[in-house]
């Protein structure tokens, strides 16, 4: 389906959690039906902290429509949302209050991280003691969109690349993400 | 909806402020080294009684406090207030130091200038410069456990900093 | 604490509730925790600190030059102001002067980055009391804005065009046209947008009569921008202490008596005409000549301290820099005129309903990076 993956070197310093999406593994026709479903009708939580949240909204805006793809319904509600997009900067004191956010949405759930900030801190990574460096300290994270802020064409791509991915999943093999996340597998 | 009102404009300069001072307390240090402003400075015991006067005073009449900044100047801690008349359009520079860097107290001014509230809670949460007579002296923007004063010189985080 | 209602007899209860961190209507990370009694709202106090990224630490630990970088993420919605904050006090610390063409089109460049915080602000305003069509409205107008930076500048929200000295490189020669057709075309897309919400019973009887601040209190509260201004404070320093371009050209600042909320509403609705107005003005005359007054490539401002108050789209930005001769300020302070503002908010909104409060939050104009910093 185009998903590729690449041999990491033996000094990276990051690990890769597996997707644990079931990929790559014959799909069956009911398979394919839930995944068309789903990949086509997300609903983002808004998450938007800072100056990402702008860009955000240009997305959702006349131009840039995202309602075109099916991301109709962005609400505020985690208890309605598929998908969580993080814009902006998370520090310390928020941490838990993004937490608490993702345990509250129901599965499936995925996470796009929109921005340098999101990502691994970004241009607040040096000399600061209070910006938690990246999102996916707190959540684990399915698509990463570099940018700082991303242009809305860019996060429509990336919103388009977890169309594709949830288009791959497999419900007998599907793990949750959460599980083990808090441990460090 | 009015456009611009008319005030009267008897704008002091700063030798005619630094000679007014002067004469309500020959003791202050004025002087306008480094700056573009006229900077007085004052000790902690003399704060509070020489801004209500800035303030009532008609010819100076100083009630707006634009900018109130902590300063951690080493072996001192200290407070720098930015301070503008509405009326006459002069301004003016307030300097406190205290050498207690265990401890520091200084006098609020929140009850002359509202501004100050905010601005004083967000000193105290840096710096650790309590005010008296505080309406509400705790932290502002870090958690209320935190430890430590963050902007201080010899603020040391192993655990979240990252220096370069 | 109970109270009693006297006429009917039943008991009523003040209860806290929390507008938490994540809210369509705070426009940000902002906690406040309200006291309600029904409807009746009797405590606010806010709290803060969701989004503070210790830029003022950071900030001592890098060259000026990067600083400037740092501050477009301050108040995003006026990031090319903040810019020139920055880039006007380590030119007056270096005793420069940036060269005419550079200042014109810094000016230019202001007025323009205020029409598009203010549309954004008009736009999320109405979604906020209910009318979601100007939303679509108000961004659809910012894009041709952002079309005009993108072209000239590089980016659309994060600019950083300006640097100590001048600007980074010369106008795209585009500029002058792309700018005139979006005059033409806001000029009359403005009065639609005044009749579709100023002239609506509905939005009126939301906002009038709610929301005072008297000139005393904005006076005391350290309230700058469209919420001073709105309740009689004339603090713009665009004429008070002008910078740039500003001190040749011809605009009015615009006051009001009634110091309500509509009274805000109107006022940020008329310093949109002043903006069009500055940049008519501006727009044929940039001088011909260089953007950029040399400067070393490692600046290092002299001992002592420089304060330069800008005005954004909010209120006054101020940037106090204490130097001691070294490549690194030894502090940095922005004074934000969010934090001033908000510290008003439990004077101007105690005693309303919970409706009034998100009306009232709106016209406040608060962008939280700002506060926090």
């Amino acid at each position: 389906m185009g998903i590729e993956t690449t041999e990491l070197g033996k000094d990276f310093p990051g690990q890769v959690i597996p997707g644990g999406n079931g990929g790559n593994i014959v799909i069956t026709s009911l398979d394919k039906i839930i995944n068309w479903g789903r990949s086509n009708s997300l609903w983002p939580l808004y998450f938007g902290t800072s100056c990402c949240a702008i860009e955000m909204m240009q997305a959702g805006a006349a131009r840039h429509d995202w309602s075109r793809f099916g991301f109709e319904v962005a609400r505020p509600s985690p208890r309605q949302a598929d998908l969580i997009i993080i814009a902006g900067t998370i520090v310390n004191k928020m941490a838990p209050s993004l937490r608490r956010l993702y345990d509250q949405m129901a599965e499936p759930k995925y996470v796009i991280a929109m921005g340098a900030c999101a990502i691994s801190g970004g241009p607040f990574y040096y000399n600061s003691y209070s910006v938690v460096k990246g999102a996916d300290h707190i959540i684990p994270v399915d698509v990463y969109v570099p940018g700082c802020p991303p242009r809305p064409e860019a996060l429509l791509e990336g919103m388009m690349m977890l169309q594709e991915k949830i288009r791959t999943e497999n419900m007998k093999h599907k793990l949750n993400p959460i599980d083990g996340f808090d441990k460090g597998i | 909806m009015a456009l611009t009102k008319a005030y009267k404009n008897t704008v002091m300069t700063n030798v005619e402020l630094q000679s007014l001072i002067n004469y309500w307390n020959p003791d202050l240090l004025c002087s306008e080294a480094e700056s573009q402003f006229l900077n007085i400075t004052v000790s902690p015991e003399y704060l509070h009684e020489l801004a209500l006067r800035l303030k009532l005073t008609p010819e100076t009449s100083f009630d707006f406090l634009f900018c109130l900044t902590g300063m951690d100047w080493g072996l001192e801690l200290g407070v720098i207030y930015h301070l503008e008349s509405t009326t006459h359009r002069h301004k003016l520079v307030l300097r406190v130091n205290t050498p207690d860097r265990e401890n520091p107290v200084l006098d609020s001014v929140s009850d002359i200038w509202r501004t100050a509230e905010f601005h004083e809670r967000e000193v105290f949460d840096f710096f650790g410069i309590k005010f008296n007579n505080h309406p509400n002296m705790k932290r502002l923007f870090m958690p209320a456990d935190w430890e430590g004063y963050p902007l201080r010189k010899d603020y040391v985080d192993e655990v979240n900093m990252i220096i370069k | 604490m109970i109270t009693a209602c006297e006429t009917t007899g039943i008991k009523s209860q003040e209860y806290f509730i929390n507008m938490g961190p994540q809210h369509p209507a705070t426009h940000g990370v902002l906690r406040l925790l309200l006291t309600i009694d029904g409807e009746i709202i009797k405590n606010i106090e806010p709290d803060l600190g969701y989004i503070h990224r210790s830029i003022e630490k950071i900030c001592e630990r890098e060259s000026y030059q990067q600083i400037v970088h740092l501050t477009d993420r301050l108040d995003y919605l006026s990031a090319h102001i903040n810019n020139e904050a920055v880039c006007l006090a380590v030119e007056n610390g270096l005793g420069i002067e940036a060269p005419e063409r550079a200042k014109v089109v810094r000016t230019i460049l202001a007025e323009l980055t205020r029409i598009s915080s203010h549309t954004l602000w008009w736009g999320v305003m109405g979604m906020d009391v209910g009318a979601l069509t100007t939303f679509m409205y108000g961004f659809r107008d910012r894009e041709l804005i952002n079309d005009i930076f993108e072209e000239t500048c590089g980016a659309r929200l994060t600019m950083n065009y300006s640097i100590p000295g001048g600007l980074m490189f010369d106008i795209h020669p585009n500029f002058v046209n792309r700018t005139k057709e979006f005059i033409t075309h806001f000029k009359s897309k403005l009065p639609e947008y005044d009749t579709l919400l100023t002239g609506n019973i509905i939005f009126q009887k939301r906002m009038k009569g709610i929301g005072f601040l008297s000139r005393e209190d904005a006076i005391s509260f350290g309230t700058t921008g469209p919420v001073a201004r709105a309740s009689g404070f004339s603090c713009d320093n665009r004429k008070h202490n002008p910078y740039s371009a500003y001190d040749r050209v011809q605009f009015n600042e615009v006051l009001s008596d009634v110091g309500d909320t509509f009274a805000r509403y109107q006022v940020r609705i008329q310093e949109m005409w002043e903006s069009i107005s500055i940049i008519e003005q501006l727009i044929d005359n940039i001088p011909e000549g260089d953007v950029k007054t040399p400067t070393n490539v490692v600046i290092k401002l002299p001992k002592g301290e420089f304060y330069q108050r800008v005005e954004t789209a909010r209120g006054e930005l101020g940037v106090f820099i204490v130097s001691d001769g070294k490549k690194n300020p030894y502090r940095l302070k922005f004074r934000s005129p969010g934090f001033s503002n908000l510290s008003a908010l439990k004077k101007i909104a105690e005693g309303c309903k919970l409706g009034d409060l998100v009306a009232i939050m709106a016209t406040l104009d608060l962008v939280i990076p700002d506060i926090d910093r």
